[in-house]
């Protein structure tokens, strides 16, 4: 597969729906074991993925995560539509979490999301503005 | 070990996923968050946990587990089971609790999995 025969999907992301969570992050997986990605690297990207999905099926008023899969890398993104994180670095340490008891009931909310994304991902950035949103933009390579 | 093994020393019943029981454990993670789960096993790990509903099948999915148990006599609903049936997930079910199961195992020799700070 060449960089101009990239699969792109795209899922939209509901806030609360936690009945669907992870549906996308399953797709994804799916795609990449159908063009033969190694294990090893399919494990990395559908938990970062995952993450995110919950994420901001739990935290934002909903959203979007994008998926680009080339020959060599796969491209996670997420967009939501807020309400952001306030500070950043304190939502990147782990065990900081805002998460709600009824979260933490389905076993989430740990504060492990956003630093185990992080450790999955060769690449990792994160921008959110209070009251606007946050993107997340991830990179794995296969290699 | 093999699955079947897990089963037998844990007095479980196989509530689906019977076509897996000859599956290898390496290592064992006993959890009800699944943030954990999703941050400190790898690919030959078996869960063991009192939560059943169906974000421990879609963690179990992402983490490519081996399969879980479930303790304290706990037991999923229809829809969390399909949802394993479709993803190859086994299921298993004890009446013992999370520290008694672990025990059990840890007893037999499976070790848990290694912490972040090991990990390459």
């Amino acid at each position: 597969m060449s960089d101009k025969q990239e699969i792109i999907l795209e899922f939209k992301l509901k806030a609360s729906c936690f009945d669907g969570a992870g549906e996308a992050s399953s797709k994804v997986k799916r795609v990449l074991q159908q063009i033969g990605v190694g294990a090893h690297v399919i494990r990395r990207i559908a938990i970062s993925a995952y993450e995110g999905e919950m994420n901001v099926i739990i935290h934002s008023l909903g959203g979007v995560m994008r998926a680009e899969i080339y020959s060599d890398r796969t491209e996670i993104s997420f967009e939501d539509q807020g309400p952001g994180i306030a500070d950043v670095k304190l939502a990147m340490q782990e065990g900081y979490s805002t998460a709600p008891d009824y979260v933490r009931q389905m076993g989430f909310g740990a504060g492990m999301g956003l630093p185990n994304m992080a450790r999955c991902a060769d690449k990792f950035e994160i921008q959110s503005k209070v009251g606007i949103g946050t993107k997340i933009k991830m990179i794995i390579h296969y290699i | 070990m093999k699955l079947i093994e897990v089963q037998n020393l844990l007095d479980a019943q196989v509530i689906s996923g019977m076509e897996w029981i000859g599956r290898e454990v390496v290592t064992v993670f006993g959890a009800d968050l699944m943030s954990d789960v999703l941050a400190f096993t790898n690919e030959s790990t078996l869960l063991l946990t009192g939560l059943t509903n169906i974000q421990v099948i879609r963690t179990a999915e992402m983490s490519d587990l081996v399969g879980i148990v479930f303790v304290r006599g706990k037991r999923p609903g229809p829809e969390v089971i399909e949802l394993a049936r479709v993803k190859n997930i086994p299921l298993l079910a004890t009446k013992h609790s999370l520290y008694e199961s672990c025990g059990r195992l840890y007893q037999k020799g499976l070790k848990s999995c290694p912490q972040i700070g090991d990990m390459p």
